[in-house]
């Protein structure tokens, strides 16, 4: 499990604005990766181009090259529906269905698959929902819908459900920015467990969350509104955030920005 | 503006009132509900509007059998896959059945199923009237609904890797499952009220029938409209008694839609 | 939705996060169970579309030939007698008068009060009020078309009979009140205010939609420049939802113009040949009323098609007021966003 990501000279684009451009850049296996800078800079639309997720959203497109260790994502015989089962994605507010009581949320990803068999999927939900540090607050009532969860919960479900059908990859869009400081810091210790098995990619508006959490950090901007967003500096979190080798990086993260 | 609302209270209790008065106590008697008026003249009391209503039903289940799934296809089309000129015209073309007469509807059905088919004027024809009528209110408010699914859902789905019909089916469907119940409902009781269309199609008969393809089907507002100029008591109180059934039955059915809707108004 | 109606001025709109729905292609892909359902959606939107077609083609159809054989000129002509086919005299200037009558009658009380009604529950009620009186105006179109005939013509008409001859006595000097010798008082304008009490929900349901949806920002800027509730409403709550009450009442024109078994039921037909006048104390036939009273005759072809012909004028007429809501409707959306 686990795979690197390579990312070369892709564009991507709403019709025919081009929101991102020119971005290339590596993910290594087991680390996790932040992607930082202000709003509109395209780091969400470069996120979901990850998983090709981007392409359900009407007119979105993309140009280059994503490779998923040997394999490119956008190749013409890849079926994206496939890629989102390699590569799995939390997303900003909690979003667990609410039609589904907790059980059911973690095992839709498999039922839905079309997995059977009690069983395994039982094993699948219990190993899941240890593994998003649920399992003890939600065992006993499994059969109670999710959305009556608590917000940090519902996000920690919403891991749950993602790691169920045993991505290679987690991309996770500000998974905490519609959680209290307690639950963001109970996704935070995930994350950091997450990695000894998944390459994670994670969007935050939080710079301190990115620098407790990731080991490489990403720092995209925008020239002006309606220019599309550009990679900046992509380097070690720690380079990033002490030794920045952009003047504009280091003016975000010390708050001196725009 | 209080004065506005008691004017508008006043025809609805007024009418209400008229109704039960005339008719509740025909209601009351258990003949109603079990008997037909087979044999039974406007001189003579007694009888029952259970082929009446045995005939409203029939014929509403089986305009919502056949209008429910194109409506809700149709409405799955214009939420989820509907983009640019098609879906435009589709739109376009359920706006103009929204407003189509329901006397035009039984004319366009005459003309299609007795004129041109030379079939006999039977219950499916004014099922496919009412289908006319009933698919508009079906794709609106399944429209409606499906729109207030966040998409939240949709993208959870996808990014679990369901292709999108299975998210549509599994994930979107029982979401906004109790709102197309309740649109489903109204749109039913909409059409069991109509009479115009079963004017041109449905001729009333006093006997229970149960076959929608051949003989006349009675429903309840042939029955009122055949004995509506009636001078004589037993007619009359027949003719109040048969509106009250049907206002029972489609405030019944309101009323099912609403609580439903109540119960299951999609989560946040 | 207003359940009522079936219609929504929100219908447009894109869900509550103000996003469109997600109907990219990526989302779909080329596995079978998508191209089955996609297109099984696909399939009933096409239905629909031919089923309008057929509908609209089938009328024309059966109406051109018999407003070929007409004698008289079909869009001028009082005339209306199509039992000899070979001598086919029908037209629709009488249905076309009586038809827009009442419906203007209907309006002309419908409109005031719907909006009155309307504003009554979203502003002035009292919070526990206000829900069970929409659920209350709301009623008034669950009750079935036949029921207002019958409780028009055996209770409504007899009770107002007498107020109605006082207008004819005293205002019947105006060509509009004159009497026209209808006995038993079912008139035009009779049916217009029966009417006007079936459209009532509609009209109260589609404003007491957008009255709920005006800003806070407006109303709270009105009140604290020291506005009254009243004028409030006049500078803030009316011109928000002005589009949407016009767009309700012509919705609800569309429905009193195809009103079919209450009018039936109501108005007293007038003999073939009686004279004509302007008043709406007379009695008459609506397009829909005429189809409906000859429903049993439909016989021959040419008589069929002399009816569908009329049929055909409403579903026009109610077709261009649809229309006309349905672009006050546009119109607003491309305001409000």
């Amino acid at each position: 499990m686990a795979k690197r990501i390579d990312v070369s000279d892709l564009n991507v684009y709403y019709g025919a604005f081009k929101a991102v451009e020119g971005v290339t850049m590596t993910v290594e296996p087991r680390s996790v990766t932040a992607f930082i800078g202000p709003s509109g800079c395209g780091k969400s639309t470069f996120l979901r181009t990850l998983n090709r997720m981007h392409e359900v959203i009407p007119g979105g497109r993309v140009e280059g090259k994503v490779m998923l260790d040997d394999q490119d994502l956008y190749a013409s015989d890849v079926d994206p529906v496939a890629v989102r089962r390699t590569v799995g994605m939390v997303f900003q507010r909690p979003n667990p269905f609410p039609t589904m009581s907790i059980y059911d949320n973690v095992a839709a990803g498999l039922r839905l698959n079309g997995v059977k068999g009690k069983k395994k999927l039982d094993e699948v939900v219990e190993k899941s929902l240890n593994g998003a540090n649920l399992w003890n607050e939600v065992k006993d009532r499994l059969a109670k819908p999710g959305a009556g969860l608590s917000g940090g919960q519902q996000q920690r479900l919403c891991i749950a459900r993602a790691i169920a059908v045993e991505p290679q990859v987690l991309l996770m869009d500000e998974p905490c920015s519609a959680l209290d400081p307690i639950s963001t810091l109970a996704i935070e210790d995930l994350i950091s467990e997450l990695k000894s098995q998944y390459t994670i990619v994670i969007v935050t508006h939080n710079m301190q969350q990115a620098a407790r959490v990731s080991d490489q950090t990403a720092f995209f901007n925008l020239a002006a509104t309606g220019k599309p967003g550009k990679l900046v500096e992509v380097a070690d979190t720690q380079k990033i955030f002490n030794n920045p080798g952009v003047k504009a990086t280091e003016d975000y993260i010390s708050g001196r920005f725009g | 503006m209080w004065g506005a609302f008691l004017l508008a209270l006043v025809p609805l209790l007024w009418i209400l009132w008229t109704v039960v008065s005339k008719g509740g106590h025909l209601l009351l008697d258990s003949q109603w509900w079990t008997n037909s008026q087979k044999g039974i003249t406007a001189r003579r009391e007694g009888g029952g509007a259970i082929h009446a209503i045995q005939g409203t039903l029939i014929q509403g289940l089986t305009t919502a059998v056949i209008s429910v799934p194109i409506g809700v296809m149709t409405a799955i089309y214009l939420v989820e896959y509907g983009r640019g000129r098609l879906a435009k015209a589709v739109s376009f073309m359920v706006d103009i059945l929204t407003g189509v007469p329901s006397i035009v509807a039984g004319l366009f059905i005459y003309a299609l199923w007795v004129t041109t088919f030379g079939f006999q004027r039977v219950g499916f024809a004014v099922c496919l009237a009412l289908v006319l009528l009933m698919v508009p209110v079906v794709v609106r408010s399944t429209e409606e609904m499906l729109k207030l699914v966040p998409n939240e859902l949709r993208e959870a789905a996808y990014a679990l890797g369901v292709p999108k019909w299975k998210t549509i089916v599994k994930v979107v469907l029982p979401t906004a499952f109790s709102g197309i119940i309740t649109g489903v409902l109204l749109g039913l009781a909409r059409v069991m009220g109509e009479t115009a269309p079963l004017l041109i199609l449905g001729p009333y008969s006093k006997s229970i029938a149960t076959d929608l393809f051949s003989g006349l089907m009675p429903t309840l507002p042939t029955m009122i409209n055949q004995d509506r100029t009636e001078s004589l008591q037993p007619a009359v109180d027949r003719v109040w008694a048969a509106a009250l059934t049907l206002i029972l039955l489609i405030l019944l059915l309101n009323l099912a839609g609403r609580v439903i809707a109540r119960l299951g108004s999609v989560k946040k | 939705m207003s359940s009522v109606t079936g219609v929504s001025i929100a219908d447009e709109l894109p869900g509550p996060d103000r996003r469109h729905t997600l109907g990219g292609d990526g989302a779909g892909t080329g596995r079978l169970g998508d191209r089955l359902f996609g297109g099984a959606a696909k399939g009933a939107g096409i239905f629909v579309i031919g089923l309008v077609s057929l509908v609209g083609a089938f009328l024309l159809w059966q109406a051109l030939p018999a407003i070929a054989d007409d004698k008289v000129n079909f869009l001028t002509s009082r005339e209306w007698s199509v039992d000899n086919a070979s001598n086919l005299r029908f037209g629709i200037l009488e249905l076309l008068w009586t038809t827009i009558a009442v419906s203007t009658i209907g309006m002309l009380i419908a409109v005031p009060v719907g909006v009155a009604v309307a504003l009554f529950i979203t502003q002035y009620a009292p919070t526990w009020l206000s829900r069970p009186a929409a659920n209350l105006v709301d009623l008034l179109a669950a009750v079935p078309s036949i029921v207002y005939g019958i409780w028009g013509l055996k209770t409504f008409v007899p009770v107002f009979d007498p107020v109605q001859s006082f207008l004819k006595d005293t205002l019947g000097w105006f060509p509009l009140f004159s009497d026209a010798g209808i006995s038993g008082g079912s008139t035009i304008l009779m049916v217009g205010i029966v009417l006007a009490i079936m459209v009532l929900p509609i009209v109260t349901a589609l404003s007491r939609e957008v009255f709920a949806q005006t800003p806070v920002t407006h109303t709270e800027g009105a009140l604290a420049l020291g506005a009254t509730k009243w004028e409030m409403i006049r500078v803030a709550v009316l011109p928000f939802g002005k589009a949407g009450v016009i767009s309700a009442a012509m919705l609800a024109l569309g429905r009193a113009l195809g009103e079919t078994i209450a009018v039936t039921i109501i108005l007293s037909t007038l003999a073939a040949g009686s004279d004509w006048t302007w008043s709406v104390f007379n009695g008459g036939e609506t397009f829909a009323s005429r189809i409906a009273n000859n429903a049993g005759e439909f016989d021959s072809p040419a008589k069929t098609g002399a009816f569908i012909a009329a049929g055909l004028v409403l579903f026009v007429l109610t077709f261009v007021v649809n229309a006309i809501a349905r672009i006050v409707i546009e119109r607003r959306k491309a305001f409000i966003e």
